[in-house]
Parts: C-alpha cells; sequence; structure tokens
C-alpha cells in the first residue's frame, strides 16, 4: 500500500508536469500552423512568382530577318540556313577525343580547339558549344552520318543572313555583322544580347536596320534547379524583319557591275520621272557575306590597301569635278540669265587670253565658229569661257544648285557626300582672298573647285532629260508592304525652249558626227541616247614630266590619270532614264566613259536578246584608241 | 516458443494483449506513414523505385518489431533498460574507433548487412534507462544533487560521443529528451530555472568552444539566407519557395515543380514536408500535422494512464522525443530554425529512424497493454 501511496503521489506530480509539457508541445505546435499559414496563404503569391521564375527560362528566338528584294523580287539579300555542329560536353567523356573524330571530316583550328576546351571546363556540361558553323551541306551531311561515332556533337541548322550578288551590291544593300558595343548604347532590344545575332553595318541593311530586323520571339522552358531544359512550355516565334523591296534592278545593276569590272567606276542609272534608282553600281564590290561571318586580318589588309577603294561607295561618296559634263549647267545659266542666245556664234581659236594667263580649248587649233548646240556636241572649251564670262559665277552656282549639285539629293541613302559648288562667298570665307575672274573661267568647264558625286550627275541628267523637273533619287519602293511615297518631283521653272537647247546639244553629243560621244551611239533602230563626256583633270602634266616626254594622261601612272565621266539620257525622244559614268583615272571620258553608258543604257532600254548581241558586237568591235580628247585640260 | 516466453511473464494471455493492442493507434501510424509512401512515389516521378517500396517494406518490419514488443512484459523492459543502455554506449564507441564517415561526419558503423546508427538507438535506450532510474529512486530523492549526477551521466556520456561525430541535432535532441524525462520526474522548480540561467550562460561558451565552424556558419546562414545563397541558404529559400507556392489547395500530387526540377534539395528525406506541401499545400499540411497531433495525445493519455512511473516517464520520453522530430523538422524546413538533419518521423526515407521510431511505438503499446499491472521496484539487475 506504502508503495501505492507514494506511486499516486508520482502520479500527480507527473500528470502536472505532462500538463506542462504537453500544453508546451500545442503551442509549438500553434506556431507551426500559424508559419504555414504565414507562409502558404499570406505570403503565397510571393512565392509562386518566384517558383515560376525559378522554374521558367525565356529563351528568346531570334526573327527571321526581312528580305530585300529588286523591283522585281529577285533576292538580293536572303536567309541561308547556316549549317553548324555544337558540342555538348555532357553528352561525350573525351571531348578531346570527339574533336580528334570531327577534325577527319572538317578542320578544326589549334583556336578553336582552346576555346572549346576552355569553355567545356568553364560552363555546365550541358551548355552547347559551337564547334564550327557555315558548313558547306556535304560536311554537314557527312557529319550527320557520323554522329554516332561523334558522342557529344550535334549538328543544327541555323539561319544566317546571305547576299546571292555577294560584291555586286555591296554598296547598295550593305551587310551585317556582328553587334558592338555601341549598338547596345541606349538600345533595349534584347535581341542585340544574343550571342552570334547580326545588325546591319551599311546600305539596306543599316538604314532599315530596325524594320529589317523584326521582333523577338520567345519559347519558355522549364528548367530545374541545374538549368538543364525539362521542356518547352510555350513558344511565340519571332515577327519576321519586313521584306524591303528596292528601286533597283538587278539585271541592269549587274550587267553595269560586269560592264566595268576591274576598273574603278560609278554607274548610276535612275528613272527620270519618278527618281527610281535602276542600278547603282560602284566598282569593285566586296564581298559582304565575308563581312557576315567575319574578315581575317588577311582580308580585311586586302580591302584596304586595294588601290580602287572597294570598300568606298563611289556613287554617293565619290567627289569628282565634274569636267564637261558641267557644260550644260553653264549653258542653261546663260540662256535663262538671258546672256547668250543660241544662234549666236563664238569663234574658237583654240585658246582665250585672260590677263597674263591662256585658257586653251582642248582642241589645238580651235573649233572655229560654234554656236550653243555645236559647243556642246565638240565640248569647246572656248565658247564656255566666253558664255562664263558673260553670265558670271553666281547664275553658274545657283543654276548648279538647283540641278542638285553640290548638295545631298539622295533619298533614304546614307554617306552620301554634298560635293561642292564655289561662290564667291564661299570662296572668300574658305581662303579670305576675292573670287578672280580665272577661276569662273576654270568652273566653265567643270574644273577648279567644284565636285560632284556620280548620283548628283544622274540626278543633273534626268533634270535634264524630264524637262527641269527636281527629281530626286531615290532606292527603297517599300518595306514590309507598305509603298514609300516617291519624292514629288517639283518643276524648276526653266523656259522650256531653254531645256530644249540642251536637250538638242546633248543629243547631238552622241547622235551627230563630230560629237564626242558618237562613237558610243545607240545600235538601236528608233532609240537614241543624249549625253555628255567629261573628263576631270586629276593632276596637271608637269614641266619635268613634259621634258622627259610625258606629253599624254596615259604615260602617267594610273592613280595619276584623268578621270572619265559621262552623263546621258535615252530615248532622246522620249526620255525615261538618266545614266552617269565615271570611270577612275580611266583618261577621257568619250573613250572610257561613253561607251560603259552605251552598253548600260541599250541594256537598259532593252532588256532582250536582241540588245545583248548588240552589247556583244560592240564590246568586240570596241575601238580602243581615243581620238576625241587628247589634250591637257578641260577636254569633254 | 518467443511468444510463449513473453506472455508467460505477465498475468495476461497472449489473446488478451493482442485484444487490448490500440488497433486504432496502429491505424493512425499506417495513415501517418502513408503519406510518407504516396509522397516518395511521388519523388520518384510516380515510381515505386527507388524509394517508396522499400519504405513499405521497412515500414511492415518495423510494424512487426512493434506488436512483437507490444507484447513484451514492461517488466523485461525495466529489466533490459540498463544493459541496453550499454550496448548503444558501447556502440557509439565503436562508431568513434570504427565508423564510417558520410557527408562529413562518422555517424555510421558498418555491421556488414546494415549501416547502423548508434545515435538512433541511444534515443530510446536512453529513455529506457532514464525512466528506469527515476522509477527506482525515491520520490524525496528526484531532487537531491548527489543524485542528479547519474541521471546526468546518462545524459552526457552519449551527449558527448555524439556531439564528437559530429552531429549537433542528435546530441541535442538526446539531450531535450533526457531533460525532460528529469523534469517529469518531479525535479524542484529551482533546479529547472538555475539549469534554465546556466544554459544561457552556456551558450556563448559552447559557441566558442564547442562548435565546429561548419556549425557556426549554418547558424550565421539561418539568421540571414542570402548569406550563402547558393550553399546552406539555398536549401532555406528553395524551402520557403516550394512551401509558399504551394498554397492552400497545392499544385497537385506529382505536380510540384520545385520539388521534381530538384530545386527542393533532400526532397525524399529531410525536405518532405515541403514536397508534400507543395503538392497537397497547407491542407495537406494541416492534416498531417493534425494526425501527429492526435498521435502525441494519444502518446500523453497512455503516459498518465500507466500505473507505474517507469511506464509513464519511458512513453512520455518517447512522445518527447517524437514531438522534437517532427516539431524540428517541419520548424527547419519552414525557415524557423537552422537546417539541422533531422528527418519526418514515418515519413521521411530512411530506415534506421523509421525501424526506432516503430520500436519505440512498441514499447508504448506495451506499457499501454499492460497499463493495468504493478510493476516491481525491485528486483532489477541494478
Amino acid at each position: 500500500m506504502a508503495l501505492d501511496d507514494r506511486d499516486a503521489d508520482k502520479q500527480k506530480l507527473f500528470s502536472r508536469r505532462a500538463a506542462i509539457l504537453g500544453g508546451g508541445q500545442l503551442a509549438l505546435f500553434a506556431v507551426l500552423a500559424g508559419r504555414m499559414y504565414y507562409l502558404q496563404v499570406i505570403e503565397s503569391q510571393q512565392y509562386e512568382i518566384l517558383a515560376e521564375e525559378n522554374r521558367v527560362n525565356v529563351r528568346l528566338l531570334p526573327p527571321l530577318r526581312g528580305e530585300v528584294v529588286d523591283r522585281f523580287g529577285k533576292k538580293l539579300a536572303t536567309n541561308r540556313q547556316n549549317f553548324r555542329v555544337v558540342l555538348i560536353p555532357e553528352q561525350t567523356d573525351d571531348v578531346e577525343a570527339t574533336l580528334d573524330k570531327l577534325s577527319d571530316i572538317i578542320p578544326i583550328t589549334e583556336r578553336t580547339r582552346k576555346r572549346i576546351l576552355k569553355d567545356v571546363s568553364q560552363k555546365r556540361g550541358f551548355v552547347p558549344l559551337t564547334v564550327a558553323e557555315n558548313l558547306e551541306w556535304e560536311d554537314f551531311a557527312e557529319i550527320n552520318i557520323h554522329t554516332p561515332d561523334l558522342p557529344g556533337l550535334q549538328p543544327e541548322v541555323g539561319d544566317t543572313r546571305h547576299y546571292p550578288y555577294g560584291e555586286d551590291l555591296a554598296h547598295v544593300v550593305g551587310y551585317v555583322a556582328a553587334v558592338s558595343d555601341s549598338d547596345l548604347e541606349g538600345a533595349n532590344d534584347p535581341l542585340l544580347q544574343l550571342p552570334g545575332f547580326r545588325v546591319g553595318r551599311s546600305g539596306v541593311e543599316r538604314l532599315l536596320e530596325s524594320e529589317l530586323r523584326g521582333r523577338a520571339g520567345n519559347s519558355r522552358v522549364e528548367v530545374n534547379a541545374f538549368g538543364r531544359v525539362i521542356r518547352e512550355l510555350a513558344k511565340v516565334p519571332g515577327t519576321p524583319g519586313d521584306e524591303v523591296v528596292l528601286t533597283l534592278d538587278m539585271d541592269i545593276q549587274r550587267f553595269a557591275t560586269e560592264r566595268v569590272r576591274g576598273e574603278s567606276a560609278s554607274v548610276v542609272v535612275m528613272d527620270v520621272h519618278s527618281g527610281e534608282l535602276v542600278a547603282i553600281v560602284s566598282a569593285p564590290g566586296f564581298d559582304p557575306n565575308l563581312f557576315n561571318v567575319g574578315l581575317s586580318q588577311a582580308e580585311w589588309d586586302g580591302l584596304t590597301n586595294n588601290e580602287l577603294n572597294p570598300l568606298v561607295n563611289k556613287t554617293l561618296a565619290g567627289q569628282y569635278p565634274p569636267g564637261s559634263t558641267y557644260k550644260m549647267i553653264v549653258a542653261l545659266a546663260a540662256l535663262e540669265a538671258g546672256a547668250m542666245t543660241p544662234q549666236r556664234l563664238v569663234n574658237c581659236g583654240g585658246k582665250v587670253t585672260l590677263g597674263s594667263h591662256d585658257f586653251h580649248c582642248w582642241k589645238r587649233g580651235g573649233h572655229g565658229p560654234v554656236n550653243m548646240v555645236q559647243a556642246i556636241q565638240q565640248s569647246c572649251n572656248v565658247y564656255f569661257y566666253e558664255l562664263s564670262k558673260r553670265v558670271g559665277i553666281d547664275k553658274i552656282e545657283e543654276m548648279s544648285r538647283r540641278f542638285g549639285l553640290g548638295d545631298q539629293v539622295a533619298m533614304d541613302m546614307a554617306g552620301e557626300k554634298p560635293g561642292l559648288v564655289p561662290s564667291r562667298g564661299w570662296k572668300r570665307a574658305t581662303t579670305g582672298i576675292p573670287w578672280q575672274q580665272g577661276e569662273t573661267l576654270n568652273a566653265a568647264i567643270g574644273q577648279g573647285y567644284l565636285l560632284t558625286t556620280p548620283v548628283q550627275l544622274a540626278t543633273m541628267s534626268a533634270r535634264f532629260a524630264n524637262g527641269g523637273k527636281a527629281v530626286r533619287p531615290w532606292l527603297v519602293r517599300s518595306v514590309g508592304g507598305r509603298a514609300r511615297p516617291a519624292p514629288q518631283a517639283v518643276p524648276m521653272g526653266i523656259a522650256p525652249e531653254n531645256m530644249e537647247v540642251i536637250q538638242r546639244g546633248m543629243d547631238a553629243v552622241v547622235n551627230i558626227p563630230g560629237g564626242t560621244a558618237f562613237r558610243s551611239r545607240l545600235p538601236l533602230e528608233g532609240l537614241a541616247m543624249a549625253g555628255k563626256t567629261g573628263t576631270a583633270l586629276v593632276r596637271r602634266i608637269s614641266r619635268e614630266e613634259r621634258a622627259r616626254g610625258v606629253t599624254q594622261n596615259e604615260d602617267l601612272p594610273w592613280r595619276f590619270r584623268d578621270h572619265a565621266l559621262f552623263v546621258g539620257y535615252g530615248p532622246v525622244a522620249n526620255p525615261r532614264y538618266a545614266i552617269s559614268v565615271i570611270v577612275d583615272h580611266g583618261g577621257g571620258g568619250s573613250a572610257a566613259a561613253a561607251p560603259v553608258a552605251k552598253d548600260v543604257m541599250t541594256r537598259v532600254l532593252t532588256r532582250d536578246p536582241m540588245a545583248l548581241a548588240a552589247y556583244e558586237q560592240s564590246v568586240h568591235g570596241r575601238d580602243v584608241t581615243d581620238l576625241g580628247d587628247g589634250v591637257a585640260k578641260g577636254r569633254g | 516458443m518467443v511468444l510463449e516466453a513473453i506472455s508467460r511473464s505477465g498475468r495476461l494471455s497472449l489473446i488478451d494483449k493482442l485484444y487490448e493492442i490500440n488497433w486504432g493507434f496502429l491505424l493512425l501510424v499506417t495513415a501517418i506513414a502513408s503519406f510518407g509512401f504516396a509522397m516518395l512515389y511521388s519523388a520518384a516521378d510516380g515510381s515505386f523505385d527507388p524509394w517508396a517500396s522499400r519504405q513499405m517494406v521497412r515500414f511492415g518490419l518495423g510494424m512487426g518489431i512493434l506488436l512483437v514488443f507490444a507484447l513484451v512484459d514492461p517488466r523485461l523492459w525495466l529489466q533490459l533498460a540498463y544493459p541496453a543502455y550499454g550496448f548503444a554506449l558501447v556502440l557509439l564507441i565503436a562508431v568513434e574507433v570504427a565508423g564510417t564517415t558520410g557527408m562529413g561526419a562518422t555517424r555510421w558503423i558498418n555491421l556488414g548487412f546494415i549501416q547502423l546508427q548508434p545515435s538512433e538507438l541511444m534515443k530510446i535506450t536512453l529513455a529506457l534507462a532514464l525512466a528506469r532510474y527515476y522509477h527506482m529512486l525515491e520520490q524525496d530523492r528526484v531532487s537531491h544533487p548527489l543524485y542528479m549526477l547519474p541521471a546526468l551521466a546518462f545524459i552526457a556520456l552519449p551527449v558527448a560521443l555524439v556531439l564528437r561525430q559530429p552531429d549537433l541535432g542528435t546530441a541535442l535532441l538526446l539531450s531535450v529528451v533526457g531533460v525532460s524525462v528529469i523534469f517529469m520526474a518531479g525535479l524542484s522548480w529551482r533546479y529547472i530555472v538555475a539549469a534554465g540561467a546556466a544554459v544561457m550562460v552556456a551558450i556563448p561558451i559552447g559557441w566558442q568552444y564547442f562548435l565546429l565552424p561548419y556549425q557556426r556558419e549554418r547558424v550565421f546562414t539561418f539568421l540571414d539566407p542570402s548569406r550563402d545563397p547558393l550553399g546552406a541558404g539555398y536549401h532555406t529559400t528553395q524551402a520557403k519557395i516550394a512551401l509558399g507556392s504551394g498554397g492552400v489547395w497545392g499544385k497537385g500530387f506529382m505536380e510540384g515543380t520545385q520539388s521534381h526540377l530538384n530545386f527542393l534539395p533532400e526532397k525524399q528525406t529531410d525536405f518532405i514536408f515541403v514536397m508534400l506541401s507543395e503538392e497537397l499545400g497547407l491542407m495537406g499540411g494541416m492534416t498531417l500535422m493534425a494526425l501527429y497531433a492526435a498521435l502525441l495525445g494519444f502518446i500523453m493519455m497512455v503516459a498518465m494512464g500507466a500505473r507505474n512511473q517507469f511506464g509513464r516517464l519511458l512513453v512520455a520520453a518517447l512522445g518527447v522525443n517524437f514531438f522534437l522530430y517532427v516539431f524540428i523538422n517541419v520548424a527547419m524546413v519552414m525557415g524557423l530554425i537552422p537546417v539541422v538533419g533531422v528527418p519526418l518521423p514515418l515519413v521521411s526515407y530512411g530506415g534506421s529512424a523509421m525501424l526506432v521510431i516503430l520500436a519505440g511505438f512498441g514499447l508504448l503499446m506495451s506499457i499501454y497493454v499492460h497499463r493495468n499491472q504493478e510493476l516491481p521496484r525491485g528486483g532489477g539487475i541494478l
């Protein structure tokens, strides 16, 4: 019993203590429940977001870059499948062995190997590493066949920009290249962060970069804690970039490019009424596809050290003295100012003396008495010296500007240089010396300070052809199906009869015997071209050279020879296309530039097999000696 | 033979004992374990292999042990208390000498067929030993300083050994279980208050001299998970994300994104409650907690219903042990306390823990079955 009593005490005490303990446990459980409620009810939404962020990775899907096509839909810049091989390190036991096996199929440089081995050691095993890109289909196919023997390697197909016409269009369409730091400044398009993404670097690719780029799509993928992709949850395809339709006619572009191959030259063909550029050739070009991949140092050096300046778009950025192609401006200025009538004769004795200085005609013996049409036809310098004395530099400058010289004329094209049309004010401001009358005479034959670009010359020619409407050259017809309205060609307010005199002069240059470009008249029944030759002096033959027997331009080193120019339009009866041709250091305009213009214009005006045959014949039967132009300056 | 030997020692027949077993309690235990089976099935992405099937086998084995233990007369447990404690202590020393190292700690001993973790065994044998000690001790001597020493020694020896492994979590668990037995044996409040004060003093000293750098780091990380967002803090952060994102109703069975995508570490063991909360939500978690509470309530009922101090203290100690498991695990995964390696009893995947828990419930059931039986105070080995 005693034991029972004592046990009863113990039990009583125990029960009290047990109650305390149980109460404590209950209280702690309540804490747990409260915490659970807090996390799963009150804070739940926040954790749901965090969980989703944990789980879901958004991967950018680069959109297909918009294509660039010519007026007939020919693809000028397109996207090509990029066959590449990626390595997933975790799928192979021996990365080096895998690379060795791959090198039996395609070459793997030591640099690539080092880069891959470095990445393998630094990145997670499931992150794909690019081993090779832009593979030939044959190599790619072979790798595909051998995949079972190439553990860890995965053939993939991506997209890469492709320029089917290569260097024929490099300056117009431009190229794409890797994103640079300056591209990233202020830009918030996540696409730019994408490795391997390319942006337009020049030409249309750069000008319309935002339209061509398109918008990124995304793929929401579920990843596990290690970042490995488990599955794709949703995919929003990107919006492809807009298609850009150019005014170019690739057939003409290519023909013209081919025609001046081997030369440093530019050819611009434009519609005289609309200003549409049909061809805009700057030769030589370069292969824009190389820029996409990345140039080697040797390739880059080859381009930058090339005397022919393949990287410069000469049609827009090449500035040349217009030479005799400028004479129409002087003539028109004189007519409009009433300083000259078309019929009035000026006697050319071979030179004009001003003060103590002789100004020569290109024809030593002189042309004798010539009227305006004849002066243009034969490019008589003395006539224009006389004309310029009568009309003065101010009117000539004003007329130049009305024809688009000395300013940027091209629409939607980047990198155009303005050229230079000198004036009294300009001269005083730049040199501090007043204008001299001799400089007016120089300007009258397109020399001196004058600088023009091929695009300006084509524009000038178009404005003569269309009877004086201020057309401007443009290149982009439509973007993403939305037409870009052609710039309005405002009438320039020039008397039609005056304009007609100029046109008759230009007609005579090509189509009347004695004209400086008579040998370049079109071999087409009913279709004639009008135009004007020009020769731009690069360097005068020095006294010492003359003493050494260097009497002709051809005797000088190439880079000192004169530029050959031609501007023109056709058909004469109903002008449709204007053209400007400049062959750098080509010598005389009638010998080097006019034949190019003839061939290109023939192609433009016909675009049929007959014209092709005529072209073949003219190429093979072409007279290479230059009879029309020969002597020092101001020949036309 | 065995069953006969067991039943012979008691006044109840084998049939009586089987009748006396609380089958409702066993059902409760099975219900809790079933949560584990389901979650392990989910953790393996809808497969019984590798976890759920083995866990079920262990549970079956453990239930067998439970039933056998339940039929044993408590007098035998009383007699075995000290030898069992001694055996567990020897094993702990053996770990020191010839233990298997895993994850930077030496906790296991390789018995050839099983990797035994002696500290698990100690959780029960310590309870047995202390219960026996206070069962034998006169009530008025409980608060006598001299008679406190053996009890403290019972606790200190295994705690010291476990700390050396090092296993801070288990050492704390053993300490708390031991101290709670002394508390329930009726230790004077004066000592309790004094001891509490001593602990407050001991904490900074222990911090300085007994905690290993990694253990200190854990505490720091707990206080500020962003200290080590991809290391130890990662566990806490990801556990909170997974649990919180489960919401009230959960993401659905086998639909837990965080756990299935391995954001959740140790999802089948220590962090299984998080996975359950992610997939079954607040409702699932609360249901499990309610089952645990019911189970603990039953344990306290058994403890108070026992007619001897040995049974009372033993069952209460087992209850405290079980409660601590649940509390530490759940509080840990919810970021309330630092991450210590404590499984969720009956639910987490793991062999030793499951068997030890069920064996403990066997002892508990034995006390329950024999609750109306007197237990002599003498006649022990000591």
